[in-house]
C-alpha cells in the first residue's frame, strides 16, 4: 500500500531521479511548489476517494504525515 | 442547498464586450522571468488575457455589450422592466453602477435597478434573480449586465494571482419564452471559507489607510502586495471545488431529473485549466462537451461562463440545446443551472 503511494507521490510531483521516502520532508522538496500542491490533492481525490482538508494538508510536513492523514481521512 | 426551478422563462439574447488591448502571458514578464511565465501559462492554459485600458471600466463593458444586444434585437427599452449589474468591480462605492447604467443606456425612469456583488458565481445567481423577477409577473423583461475589471485587483507582483485574471462584460436579456421549458438552479454559500479569496482593506472593516495601501513581501517566495490587492489560496480553492461542486451539479442533476447525457454543453467557470480539466475528469465528462475559453481570455470572474457561450457556442446555439452551468468562487459562493437554450440572438463578440 505504502509504496504505492510512495511512487504515485513520487510520479505526482515530478521527481525523475529517486522515490520519495517517508522521512522526505515536502516543504524542503524544490519541486513543492502550489502546482504540485493542487496536483497532489487531485492524485489522492483520484486514487483514495478522499478530499483532504485544507488545514490539515497545509499542517503535514514529512511524506509519513501526508499517509497518515490519508489513512486517517479513509477511516473517518 | 437552494433548489429553484423556472417555466418558461429564457435567455432571448446574450452579447459579450472585451477590451481590444490584449496582454499575451508569455511576455508578461516585467516582474517575473519568461521561464517561470512559461510555466505558469502551461499549468493553467491562460495563454492570453484582455486588460481594459486606464478609464474603461467594467459597466462600460457592459455598455458596449448591451449596446449591441439592444440593436440586434430591435428592442423596445420600455418594456424593460428591471436592470441588473453584477460585479465587484464596480465605478463608485456609491451610488450603485446599475442606476448609472440605466441613465447611460437610456431606460426610462420607471426602470427598476439594482447591484449583485458577487464574483465567480454571479453570473448564475444573477440569472435566478432575473428568472424570479419575470416569473413574479410583473417584470416584463429583465438586462443582466455582468463586467469585471478583474485585472486591476490583483497585485502583478504576486505570482499567485499575477497571470490568471482579465476584463470582459456582457449583457443577458431575460423574458417569457413560450418554447423554454423548465429551468433549474441550485445556489450555495459557505463564509467560513471567506479567506480563500479575499481584498483584506478598503472596505469599512479594514478601511484604506497609508498603511493598507503600502505594498510587503507576503510570503517565503517573495510574492508583492498590498491589503488593498485581491490574494488567493490556491489550494484551499481547489479543495473547495474538488469538495463541493461535483455533488452540487450532481445534486442538480437529480432534483431536475436530468441525466448528465441529456445536457448538451457544460459551462463551468473558468479558473484554469488544471482545475476544469481534473473536474472533467472527475466527472466523467466528454471534453468536446465543456467549451473552454479560458486559453483566450484568461479569469474573467463571474463574467467567464457568459463569454464562453459567446465566444465558443454562438454557433451551436442557433439550434435548441440544454446548457448546464457552473459558477464557484469568491465567498465561497457557488451556484449551478440548467438551462433550455431556444430562441437565444448571440450577436458576435464585440471588441472595445
Amino acid at each position: 500500500m505504502v509504496d504505492k503511494f510512495l511512487t504515485q507521490l513520487t510520479e505526482t510531483i515530478e521527481i525523475t531521479d529517486r522515490t520519495l521516502q517517508l522521512t522526505d520532508e515536502l516543504r524542503s522538496l524544490e519541486e513543492w511548489d502550489s502546482l504540485a500542491q493542487l496536483s497532489v490533492i487531485a492524485m489522492i481525490d483520484e486514487e483514495y476517494g478522499i478530499v483532504l482538508d485544507g488545514k490539515v494538508f497545509k499542517s503535514v510536513n514529512t511524506v509519513q504525515e501526508l499517509w497518515d492523514a490519508v489513512q486517517s481521512a479513509k477511516s473517518s | 442547498m437552494a433548489f429553484v426551478q423556472f417555466d418558461k422563462i429564457g435567455i432571448s439574447g446574450l452579447a459579450a464586450a472585451v477590451p481590444a488591448n490584449r496582454i499575451d502571458n508569455s511576455t508578461y514578464t516585467e516582474y517575473f522571468s519568461s521561464e517561470e511565465a512559461a510555466q505558469i501559462v502551461e499549468k493553467t492554459g491562460i495563454k492570453f488575457r484582455r486588460f481594459a485600458p486606464e478609464g474603461i471600466c467594467a459597466s462600460d463593458l457592459c455598455v458596449a455589450a448591451a449596446k449591441t444586444l439592444l440593436d440586434n434585437k430591435k428592442l423596445d427599452k420600455s418594456e424593460v422592466d428591471a436592470l441588473i449589474f453584477v460585479s465587484q468591480t464596480p465605478d463608485y462605492r456609491m451610488p450603485a453602477t446599475s442606476i448609472l447604467l440605466q441613465h447611460k443606456l437610456g431606460f426610462n425612469k420607471n426602470t427598476a435597478a439594482f447591484d449583485v456583488s458577487l464574483g465567480c458565481s454571479g453570473f448564475v445567481y444573477g440569472l435566478m434573480i432575473a428568472y424570479s423577477l419575470v416569473n413574479n409577473g410583473g417584470f416584463r423583461k429583465v438586462l443582466l449586465l455582468d463586467g469585471e475589471t478583474r485585472s486591476r485587483v490583483y497585485s502583478p507582483k504576486d505570482r499567485k494571482t499575477a497571470f490568471l485574471f482579465g476584463d470582459g462584460g456582457v449583457a443577458a436579456l431575460i423574458e417569457r419564452d413560450q418554447d423554454c421549458g423548465t429551468s433549474f438552479f441550485s445556489l450555495g454559500s459557505d463564509g467560513s471559507r471567506e479567506d480563500y479569496i479575499k481584498m483584506d482593506a478598503g472596505g469599512y472593516r479594514i478601511p484604506s489607510s497609508i498603511e493598507t495601501l503600502k505594498e510587503k513581501v507576503v510570503d517565503e517566495h517573495g510574492n508583492i502586495r498590498s491589503d488593498e490587492h485581491g490574494y488567493m489560496n490556491g489550494t484551499d480553492v481547489f479543495n473547495f471545488v474538488l469538495s463541493e461542486i461535483p455533488s452540487n451539479i450532481n445534486g442538480l442533476l437529480s432534483y431536475a431529473g436530468i441525466s448528465a447525457e441529456a445536457i448538451d454543453y457544460f459551462l463551468f467557470h473558468q479558473a484554469n485549466d488544471y482545475m476544469n480539466s481534473y473536474l472533467i475528469k472527475k466527472m466523467k465528462l466528454p471534453v468536446e462537451k465543456v467549451p473552454q475559453s479560458i486559453r483566450d481570455f484568461g479569469n474573467t470572474s463571474s463574467v467567464s461562463i457568459p463569454l464562453t457561450i459567446v465566444s465558443q457556442l454562438e454557433k451551436e446555439l442557433q439550434l435548441p440545446k440544454t446548457l448546464l452551468l457552473s459558477g464557484f468562487g469568491v465567498g465561497m459562493s457557488w451556484a449551478s443551472a440548467i438551462l433550455p437554450f431556444r430562441n437565444c440572438t448571440i450577436p458576435p463578440l464585440v471588441e472595445l
